[in-house]
C-alpha cells in the first residue's frame, strides 16, 4: 500500500438555492407531488425556449469570487446531447468550453493541522435532469420532472487530493463555503450537494497519472471516504496482481460497500456538444462583478483567522467554530456576553456540551433549546465560581430539557457551590473519621487514595464543594 | 370581390360597417371549402373557432376598439403552436399533438383581432423546398396544380396566392418564405433574425429560424409585420429594439437609394430570368435609385454551410420527439430503446431522418472541427461579406430562385438538386438579415420573384422599396386562373 500514491479529483454538484429553475419559472422546492413543478419548458414541449435565470449566474459569480477565481467575462451554454427519459429535451444545457468560473483555489486543513491548497479547475452552470420512478408502477417506469431544470453549479477540482480523508476535507470545505454564501442549502439527503470522484493510483515518485475510474453520485461524506478507499484498494490489488485499470464509470453500492462498473470508456456517449443557439453568451462586466463582491459575507477562512487572533483559539477550534455561519454566530454571541477573556471556555462548551446535545436530539443550532445568552449565563456562574464545571454540565442538561435559565436551576436544585471553608472542613473531618483504614493506607504511601477522599467529600456534598478549595483543605488534613 | 381587396381596404369596410368580420370570415371559409381540395394548402380548418373569433372581433369593434387587423382573417403555418388546436408541423410525429399554448406570433395576431381560419400545410418540420415532404401530402401550386408551390411554407404561400385568406404566416430558415412566395407570385417577408419571437414556433434550426408573413402586397405585409414583431422576454434571441411604423414608411421616395446587384446571383442564371431582373432594375432606376454591381465572394459557399449548420441544430432540436411525453408513440414498445427507435423511425419522414443523420454526423467527435466548426467560420465570412456590401449600398437585389415552380415529383428523389433551390435565399439566413420576395414577372406562365436583402433591421426600407415597385407594376395583382 505504501508503494502507491493515490490521486483524487472531485466534481461536486451543488444545487443552487434559486427560487425558480435555471431556464423556466417553475419552483425548485423539494418534495412536491411528481410533475407538479414541471412547466411546458421543463417538459420540453414543441416550440418552448429557455430563458436564463440571472440569479443562478449571480450565485455562480459569488462562488467564483470566494475561491479567488477569475470570473469569465463571456461564458457560453452548450447542449450535451443524449437520450434518456428523464432528460426531456434529449439534451442537457450545460456550460462546456467556456464556463462562468475559471481557475480558483481552496485551502483545506489536514488531520495533522497542516494546511493544503487544492486547485479548483472551473465551476460551471448547468441544469439537472428529472428522476425515473420504479416503485409501485409494476413493470412500468414513471418520470418525475420536478427536478428537471434545477440549477446546478458543477465545481471541478484539480487532481490534488492524495487520500480519501483529503477528499472529504475538501468536500466539507466546499460544503461550508456554499452554505456561507447562501447559494446552496447543502442538503445531501435531498441531493442538493453530491459529487463524482475521479480516483487513480500511481507508483510513488512517478509523475504520470494512472488510469482513473470515476465513481458517480456520492451523496454523503462517509460514502465518499468509503467509496474512495474501496476503489483505491481495488486498483492497487488489480495492479499488483499484474492487471490494468480500465477507464470507466463506476457506481458505489453503500449496502455492500463496493464500487461496480457502470460503463467503460468505449461505451461512453458521444455527447455532440455544441453552443446552444437558443441562449446568448453570458456577458459579465466589471461593475457587475464588483456589485456581487460587495455582497460577499466574511468567508470561513477569514472568520477562523479572526477567532484565532481575537480569542486566542487554536487553529483547530477556530476551524470547527467557523464551519458554519450559524455556529460561528452562536459562539460569538456567547463570547459577547461572557467576555473575550473567557472565549476558550465558551469554545469548549459550544463544541462540547452544546454540540453533543444538538446532535443527540437532531436539532439545528438556530433552533437550539439553550440560546447563546442562556449559555453565557451558565458559563458566567463557572467563571464566578458559583458552580463547578462538573455541576455546570448537570445544570446545562436541565436547561436543555426544561428551557429555564441557569440561575433558576441552580437555585431550585440547590446546586450552588460550597465555598465556605468551615463547611467543607466539617465534611472532610467526618469522611476521615469514617475511613480509618484508608487513612492509614494513604499515610503509608498509597497516594492514589487521595482521589478516594475527594470522591467521598464530593458525594457527601452532592458535588457542590469547590474543587480547588477541597483539594487544598484535604491535603492539609491528610497531612 | 372581397378576397381581392387589400387588408387596408378590408379594414375600411369593417370600420364603415359595410361588412362584418363574421361575413368576411364566412366568405374566406367558403373559398377554402371550395378551392382547398385541389390545393391541399390547409391541413386543419378551424371554421367554428374562426366564427367565434370573428364574432369577438365584431364585438370589440362595436365596443369602440380599432385596429388594422381587427376582424381580418388569416391562416397560420402549422409550425406555430395554437392553443387547443392541432399543431402537426406537417409530421406524423405530431399528427396527434394539440398545442396547450399559443406561440407569441399567434398570441400577438390574436390580440390584434386577426381571425384564424385554419393551419397551413408545410414540409415536415419545415425541411423541404417543395412542400412534398409533408405527412399530409404535397401542396399544389394554384398557377399550375401539377407544379410545387415551393417550401417549406408551401401551404401558406399557395393559400395567399389562391386568396384563401388576406394574409398567412410562415417561417424561413433557408428561404422557406421567400422561395414559395416567388413560386406562387405573392409577397413574402423574412424579417431580421430576432425581430419576431420564435417562442411557440416548433424549432428546426434555432440560429436560422425566423417567422414572417405572406401577403399579396408589401403594403399588406407591412401592416401584419408591425403586429407580429417585437421583443419577447420568452425568446432570449429576440432583440429589444423598437418596432418602426412600417406602413408609415411605405411612401418614402427612392431617390438616391443605392441598390447593389449581387454578381454571384447571376452566374448561370437563365437569360429569361436575368431579363426580368434587368427590367426590375430599370423600374428602380426610373424611381430614382442608383444600381451598382457588388460581389460577395463567400456567398457561393452558402448552401454547403447551411447544410452543416441547419442539420446540426435540427438533430438536437428534434431529440425531444421521443415518444415519451407527447406526439407519436409506436405500438407495444418492448423496451426503452425499442420505444425510441420505432417511435422516431415511424414518426419521422425520410427528409427529416436524412437531416438528423447528417446533423448527428457533423457534431460527432472527430468530425466536429472539420464540419460544424468550419461551417461556423464560413458563416462568419459570409456575414462579413454582407456587412462590407452594406457599406457601399442600401440594399441588395437579385432573383429569389433560379427557376420558376417545378413539377411535383421532379426533384424529390434528388436531395442535392432540391437543396440548390435555396441557393439565393440561404445567405440572408446565415447572416441573420431581412429578405423580401416580390413578384417581378412570369416565365412559362409561372411567377418569378425579385429578392431584396437589407442590413439588420432594415425591414422598413425593404417594404418601402417593394411598395414603390408595386406602385409602378402590376405583377402582384395578377391572380392565378380560377382564383380571381
Amino acid at each position: 500500500m505504501s508503494d502507491w500514491e493515490v490521486v483524487i479529483g472531485l466534481e461536486i454538484h451543488a444545487q443552487l438555492a434559486t427560487k425558480s429553475k435555471i431556464f423556466s419559472g417553475s419552483s425548485t422546492a423539494y418534495g412536491a407531488p411528481p410533475n407538479s413543478q414541471a412547466s411546458l419548458v421543463d417538459l420540453a414541449y414543441p416550440g418552448v425556449l429557455p430563458v436564463l435565470n440571472a440569479e443562478a449566474v449571480r450565485m455562480a459569480v459569488k462562488f467564483g469570487l470566494s475561491i479567488g477565481a477569475e470570473v469569465a467575462r463571456r461564458s457560453v451554454f452548450a447542449r450535451k446531447n443524449y437520450f434518456y427519459p428523464d432528460l426531456p429535451k434529449g439534451y442537457q444545457i450545460s456550460q462546456y468550453e467556456l464556463p462562468v468560473v475559471k481557475q480558483g483555489r481552496l485551502a483545506i486543513m489536514l488531520d495533522d493541522g497542516a494546511v493544503k491548497t487544492v486547485g479548483v479547475t472551473r465551476a460551471h452552470l448547468e441544469e439537472d435532469a428529472g428522476k425515473s420512478l420504479h416503485e409501485g408502477l409494476g413493470a412500468a417506469t414513471g418520470i418525475d420532472l420536478n427536478r428537471a431544470g434545477t440549477p446546478l453549479l458543477e465545481i471541478v477540482s484539480e487532481p490534488d487530493m492524495r487520500s480519501a480523508k483529503e477528499a472529504v476535507a475538501y468536500m466539507k470545505k466546499i460544503h461550508t463555503l456554499v452554505r456561507y454564501l447562501e447559494i446552496c442549502d447543502g442538503n445531501m439527503q435531498e441531493g442538493s450537494f453530491r459529487c463524482d470522484a475521479n480516483v487513480s493510483v500511481r507508483p510513488k515518485g512517478r509523475e504520470k497519472f494512472g488510469t482513473r475510474a470515476e465513481i458517480k453520485n456520492l451523496n454523503s461524506f462517509r460514502f465518499v471516504e468509503k467509496a474512495i478507499n474501496y476503489e483505491v484498494a481495488r486498483q492497487i490489488e488489480l495492479l499488483e496482481s499484474g492487471g490494468t485499470v480500465v477507464q470507466e464509470t463506476r457506481l458505489y453500492d453503500s449496502d455492500k460497500d463496493e464500487t461496480r462498473s457502470m460503463r467503460s470508456k468505449e461505451e461512453a456517449n458521444d455527447y455532440r456538444y455544441f453552443p446552444d443557439p437558443d441562449l446568448l453568451p453570458v456577458q459579465i462586466d466589471e461593475a457587475y462583478i464588483e456589485a456581487v463582491r460587495s455582497t460577499l459575507p466574511e468567508l470561513p477562512d477569514d472568520k477562523a483567522a479572526r477567532f484565532a487572533r481575537d480569542f486566542g483559539l487554536s487553529a483547530y477550534d477556530a476551524g470547527v467554530l467557523s464551519a458554519s455561519r450559524e455556529l460561528g454566530a452562536y459562539f460569538e454571541a456567547v463570547v459577547a456576553k461572557l467576555g473575550a477573556t473567557h472565549a476558550k471556555l465558551a469554545a469548549n462548551w459550544v463544541m462540547g456540551e452544546l454540540s453533543s446535545a444538538l446532535n443527540r436530539d437532531n436539532v439545528d443550532i438556530t433552533a437550539s433549546r439553550v440560546a447563546p445568552e442562556q449559555l453565557s449565563g451558565l458559563l458566567t456562574r463557572i467563571v464566578d465560581e458559583t458552580i463547578s464545571g462538573k455541576i455546570a454540565k448537570e445544570v446545562f442538561e436541565a436547561m436543555w430539557s426544561e428551557g429555564k435559565p441557569a440561575d433558576a436551576i441552580i437555585e431550585a436544585k440547590g446546586l450552588k457551590q460550597i465555598t465556605d471553608s468551615g463547611a467543607i472542613e466539617k465534611v472532610i473531618d467526618a469522611v476521615i473519621a469514617a475511613n480509618p483504614k484508608q487513612l492509614a493506607d494513604y499515610r503509608s504511601g498509597k497516594d492514589k487514595l487521595f482521589g478516594f477522599f475527594v470522591g467521598q467529600v464530593m458525594k457527601a456534598t452532592g458535588g457542590k464543594a469547590n474543587p480547588a478549595q477541597l483539594n487544598e483543605l484535604l491535603k492539609a488534613k491528610l497531612g | 370581390m372581397l378576397h381581392n381587396l387589400s387588408i387596408g381596404d378590408l379594414a375600411d369596410r369593417l370600420a364603415t360597417k359595410q361588412i362584418s368580420s363574421v361575413e368576411l370570415t364566412r366568405h374566406f371559409l367558403g373559398r377554402i371549402e371550395r378551392l382547398n381540395p385541389a390545393l391541399n394548402a390547409l391541413i386543419t380548418l378551424t371554421a367554428e373557432l374562426a366564427l367565434q373569433e370573428a364574432e369577438a372581433a365584431d364585438r370589440r369593434r362595436a365596443a369602440g376598439e380599432r385596429g388594422p387587423l381587427l376582424g381580418i382573417p388569416l391562416i397560420h403555418k402549422d409550425i406555430f403552436c395554437t392553443d387547443g388546436v392541432r399543431t402537426s408541423c406537417g409530421s406524423r410525429m405530431l399528427d396527434n399533438f394539440t398545442a396547450p399554448y399559443d406561440a407569441t406570433v399567434v398570441a400577438r395576431l390574436k390580440a390584434a383581432g386577426a381571425v384564424m381560419l385554419g393551419k397551413a400545410n408545410m414540409d415536415e418540420f419545415a425541411m423541404g423546398s417543395s412542400n412534398e415532404t409533408s405527412y399530409y401530402g404535397p401542396v399544389r401550386n394554384p398557377w399550375d396544380t401539377s407544379k410545387v408551390p415551393g417550401g417549406s411554407s408551401g401551404g401558406s404561400a399557395a393559400a395567399a396566392a389562391a386568396r384563401l385568406a388576406p394574409f398567412t404566416t410562415g417561417t424561413d430558415t433557408g428561404g422557406s418564405i421567400r422561395q414559395p412566395a416567388a413560386l406562387t407570385g405573392v409577397t413574402g417577408v423574412k424579417p431580421t433574425y430576432g425581430r419576431v419571437s420564435r417562442y411557440g414556433m416548433v424549432a428546426f434550426a434555432s440560429s436560422l429560424d425566423q417567422a414572417g408573413v405572406f401577403a399579396r402586397t408589401a403594403a399588406d405585409a407591412a401592416i401584419v409585420l408591425k403586429a407580429m414583431a417585437g421583443f419577447d422576454p420568452r425568446d432570449s434571441t429576440s432583440i429589444d429594439t423598437p418596432v418602426p411604423d412600417y406602413p408609415a414608411d411605405l411612401e418614402r421616395p427612392l431617390t438616391g437609394l443605392k441598390i447593389g446587384l449581387l454578381r454571384e446571383f447571376f452566374d448561370g442564371l437563365e437569360a429569361r430570368n436575368t431579363a426580368l431582373i434587368q427590367d426590375a432594375l430599370k423600374i428602380y432606376r426610373s424611381l430614382g435609385a442608383q444600381t451598382v454591381e457588388v460581389s460577395l465572394p463567400h456567398l457561393p459557399l452558402s448552401v454547403p454551410t447551411y447544410y452543416v449548420v441547419a442539420p446540426a441544430e435540427c438533430s438536437s432540436n428534434l431529440s425531444r420527439f421521443d415518444g415519451v411525453r407527447f406526439g407519436y408513440r409506436c405500438e407495444n414498445p418492448t423496451d426503452l430503446l425499442d420505444l425510441y427507435q420505432r417511435s422516431r423511425g415511424e414518426g419521422f419522414g425520410a427528409e427529416v431522418k436524412r437531416r438528423i443523420m447528417t446533423g448527428t454526423y457533423v457534431l460527432s467527435a472527430g468530425y466536429f472541427d472539420a464540419y460544424y466548426l468550419k461551417a461556423q467560420k464560413v458563416r462568419r465570412l459570409i456575414t462579413d461579406d454582407f456587412r462590407a456590401a452594406f457599406e457601399q449600398v442600401d440594399l441588395l437585389i437579385g432573383p429569389t430562385t433560379p427557376t420558376p415552380a417545378f413539377a411535383i415529383g421532379a426533384k424529390i428523389d434528388d436531395p442535392v438538386t432540391m437543396y440548390l433551390n435555396d441557393i439565393y435565399t440561404i445567405g440572408a439566413n446565415l447572416a441573420g438579415l431581412p429578405g423580401l420576395s416580390l413578384p417581378c414577372g412570369f416565365v412559362d406562365g409561372l411567377p418569378m420573384g425579385l429578392q431584396l436583402i437589407g442590413p439588420h433591421f432594415s425591414e422598413s426600407r425593404l417594404l418601402n422599396a417593394a411598395h414603390r415597385f408595386q406602385q409602378a407594376t402590376d405583377w402582384h395583382s395578377r391572380s392565378p386562373r380560377g382564383y380571381e
